[in-house]
């Protein structure tokens, strides 16, 4: 059994069949600006969700005076309604062949919850302002990697998606900043933190609406693919039929490299346990003082966003399979080195730079491989795919370690989730083809 | 490549014209609200009040106060004769207070671009003693009746299983310094019904210390979704579960009964009713207020309790409340424009 892959994998379907991209050093790169658009419309919206997120529970107990456990089940529920209405996005926009319109109406649900934010008092309030931001975030993700895709050279499509992914996460940093400092001019000033957010939401839609094209990736890149997929010796399926209502659900299936790419990434995803409790073993064994907990997160993102563009090369050059691959070594790696004995600064430092390097490993090139391995017509609901397992696994990975976090310790948890981890990423060798970085010229 | 780019200087223009328009929108927005945090902050108080003197003679009621204007979020007192008087307020601002005749407990909030939490206690004359941070958002603080324990609640980010779920911190610490403390009470044995409870998730919160018993305390303790009252001892680091159904406990002066708010909706559509328990009979009952109290319940005296509640009308302020533990008693405003009280004796 081989791969098939469409022409994102770069033009080189006269190779053997199952050879992997083309070398992306045999087209000199350039970034796209709908890329970088569509970059700045992430950054912006990020600097808007996460100034609220950073400030939500010091608005929420102390200034409103609410007790706020039952925001932990909201939450819950939100990301499981999040992962479910993506892949619905996703098909939406395959389906409309307007992957724009449907992101822009994910980024139009979030900028209008923001308005909510002017008005909201009770905890009802609150929580359904936030439902209504999550579930934009869900709509609009798919569709909006879906547009990446189309906008990359499909040499450099990991690259572009590391462009993507550390503009996003300048976003995700600046945000809470902006939100800290106004809180430390006007000690009550929630208000206007969420007019800076809304300011922000709107010039995210106001980019995307104005600046964005629409990009439809069948007629773009239809033909193209389809030979794609006959040449991997598959039945070529028509524009209509791959229109038809709900063949979503099963239709993955047919495509054996997405089917291996979900399992793969669900096995995967089962293991990651959630940086939270990263953070927390850092913090028992360091015992470092508890006011600079909230550094460790802004330490994950400032590396993330660091090493999204060169692990993107990277798996452009060596394939994206061994980066992904290795991205949860890394993760192993900072589980192993979170359980050790010893600590300290350079340990902790350390974990950091693992964690963040796991996550540019894997979250822009996830949306590269699976983009690669879906025919242009359900390139959205492909991507919303992977994402949606990819989360709910991890939902799944977060409960369940923590009933082995109280059953038998922190450590031990840590060594038994990294010794897991070791058998599936052996696992993903054999199931995802490819794996192995390959010859730079093969 | 620009080309691809939906063209048009028009459409530029427009970009253009709402960033900027945003942009100053906010910008106006935000200076505006500073001019309005400067004037309240220099502003007289919307209440009679004295400033920089040492805590009163007992008895007295200390809370923070919400009024607006100058020494809005301090610590403050008025005696308990007059609770509806001339306040006198302190430079020290808390989100929760509480206190023996000699020592004030302040949990606050250090704004920066990390956001600090702490725990300080304060002298009678409002000066520092110590100072330790907490791990979350302020919730609920207690100290024991001679001022050698003081209990934290904090709300915890990042803790639970969801990343941004909520999870709360309890700890007792010795008011001496150096002379540790509690740790975490989540890591106190949990036993329900003389089992040992090995759950895989739990929180507690709200403790009160039983008057003349230096190593009793009480607490809410939560796991998979039920709530008990728990007596907790220091010595033995256990947590006995008592009673179903009570939150953030606090045991009345003659240490007979215990208030607390008991929740009458679901989990997501909590309503908690002020409720009354009484020790040796296990005698429930539920309190004829109607409005949903979500507060650690202070006791005024053997009678009448206290609680903070948040003012509809104006978002950073609330009042406290006062309510007699019989059947047929109703609400009545004790100290307007006011929150977290303790009453000391």
């Amino acid at each position: 059994m081989y791969i098939s892959l469409s022409d994102r994998s770069g033009g080189k379907r006269e190779k053997p069949r199952g050879a992997t991209t083309a070398l992306s050093s045999e087209v000199p790169f350039r970034l796209s600006p709908v890329i970088l658009w569509l970059g700045l419309v992430s950054m912006v919206t990020d600097v808007s969700s996460e100034s609220v997120t950073a400030i939500l529970p010091l608005y929420v107990t102390g200034f409103l005076g609410l007790s706020t456990i039952a925001f932990g089940f909201i939450d819950g529920i939100n990301q499981g309604a999040s992962a479910l209405v993506r892949i619905a996005a996703g098909w939406a926009a395959d389906r409309s062949g307007h992957p724009k319109r449907i992101a822009l109406a994910g980024y139009g649900l979030s900028m209008l919850a923001r308005i909510g934010f002017l008005f909201a008092g009770g905890f009802w309030a609150v929580a359904a302002i936030v439902t209504g931001d999550r579930i934009g975030k869900g709509i609009r993700t798919a569709p909006r990697d879906a547009l990446i895709t189309v906008s990359a050279q499909p040499e450099h499509l990991a690259r572009s998606f590391g462009v993507h992914r550390m503009l996003d996460n300048i976003g995700a940093a600046a945000g809470p900043m902006i939100a800290f400092l106004v809180l430390l001019m006007i000690p009550n000033g929630f208000s206007t933190v969420f007019v800076v957010s809304l300011a922000f939401a709107v010039i995210g839609v106001a980019v995307l609406g104005l600046v964005v094209p629409d990009l439809r990736a069948d007629r773009l890149k239809g033909i193209e693919g389809l030979k794609g997929i006959e040449g991997a010796g598959q039945t070529a399926v028509l524009p209509k039929q791959r229109r038809r209502l709900f063949a979503f659900s099963w239709s993955h299936l047919r495509e054996p490299g997405l089917g291996r790419l979900l399992i793969s990434a669900g096995l995967l995803g089962l293991l990651t346990i959630g940086d939270g409790f990263i953070y927390l073993v850092l913090q028992d064994r360091d015992s470092f003082a508890v006011q600079w907990f909230p550094l460790l997160f802004v330490g994950t993102n400032i590396v993330f966003l660091a090493f999204a563009i060169p692990l993107g090369r990277l798996a452009d050059r060596v394939g994206r399979v061994p980066v992904f691959v290795g991205g949860h070594i890394a993760l192993l790696a900072c589980y192993l080195l979170a359980a050790a004995p010893f600590g300290g600064l350079w340990s902790t430092l350390g974990c950091l730079i693992l964690l963040g390097g796991f996550y540019a490993a894997t979250d822009g090139v996830l949306a590269a491989l699976a983009s690669q391995l879906t025919p242009p017509g359900k390139l959205a609901t492909g991507i919303a795919s992977a994402q949606t397992v990819v989360a709910l696994s991890r939902m799944t990975a977060a409960a369940g370690f923590g009933v082995l976090w109280y059953a038998v310790g922190a450590s031990t948890a840590m060594v038994a989730a990294g010794a897991l981890l070791a058998c599936a990423v052996v696992a993903v060798v054999f199931i995802l083809p490819g794996a192995k970085p390959k010859p730079v010229n093969a | 490549m620009m080309s691809t780019l939906t063209g048009g200087k028009l459409r530029w223009g427009i970009l253009l014209a709402v960033t900027l328009l945003v942009l100053a929108a906010a910008g106006i927005y935000a200076v505006g609200a500073y001019q309005r945090f400067e004037e309240s902050r220099t502003a007289a108080p919307s209440v009679g009040v004295t400033a920089g003197q040492p805590l009163p003679g007992v008895p007295f009621v200390l809370f923070r106060n919400t009024a607006g204007g100058q020494g809005y979020g301090n610590a403050a007192t008025v005696p308990l004769s007059n609770p509806g008087g001339t306040r006198a307020v302190s430079e020290q601002a808390c989100d929760r207070v509480y206190g023996t005749a000699v020592t004030v407990v302040c949990l606050r909030t250090n704004r920066g671009i990390v956001t600090a939490f702490e725990a300080a206690v304060l002298n009678r004359d409002w000066q520092q003693q110590r100072a330790w941070p907490l791990p979350g958002i302020p919730s609920r603080t207690r100290t024991s009746p001679d001022g050698s324990m003081i209990a934290t609640t904090v709300f915890v980010t990042g803790h639970s299983y969801a990343t941004a779920g909520f999870s709360t911190a309890t700890e007792i610490n010795f008011t001496a310094a150096g002379s540790g403390g509690s740790g975490n009470l989540e890591d106190f044995a949990l036993i329900v019904n003389g089992e040992r409870l090995q759950a895989t998730d739990r929180n507690i919160w709200g403790v009160t210390f039983a008057p003349g018993q230096s190593d009793v305390f009480y607490a809410t303790a939560a796991s998979a979704g039920r709530i008990w009252l728990v007596r907790g001892s220091l010595s033995a680091k256990t947590l006995t579960a008592v009673h179903d159904n009570v939150e953030c406990p606090s045991i009345s002066p003659d240490g007979t009964r215990i208030a607390y708010k008991k929740n009458d909706g679901g989990t997501l559509t909590a309503h908690w009713n002020v409720a009354v328990l009484d020790l040796a009979t296990g005698q429930e009952t539920v309190l004829p207020e109607k409005r949903s109290v979500d507060d650690q319940i202070e006791w005024l005296d053997n009678q009448n309790v206290l609680y903070g509640l948040a003012d509809e009308n104006t978002p950073g302020d609330s009042n406290i409340w006062k309510l007699a533990t019989d059947t047929a008693s109703q609400p009545s405003l004790f100290i307007p424009h006011a929150w977290s009280p303790s009453v000391v004796r």
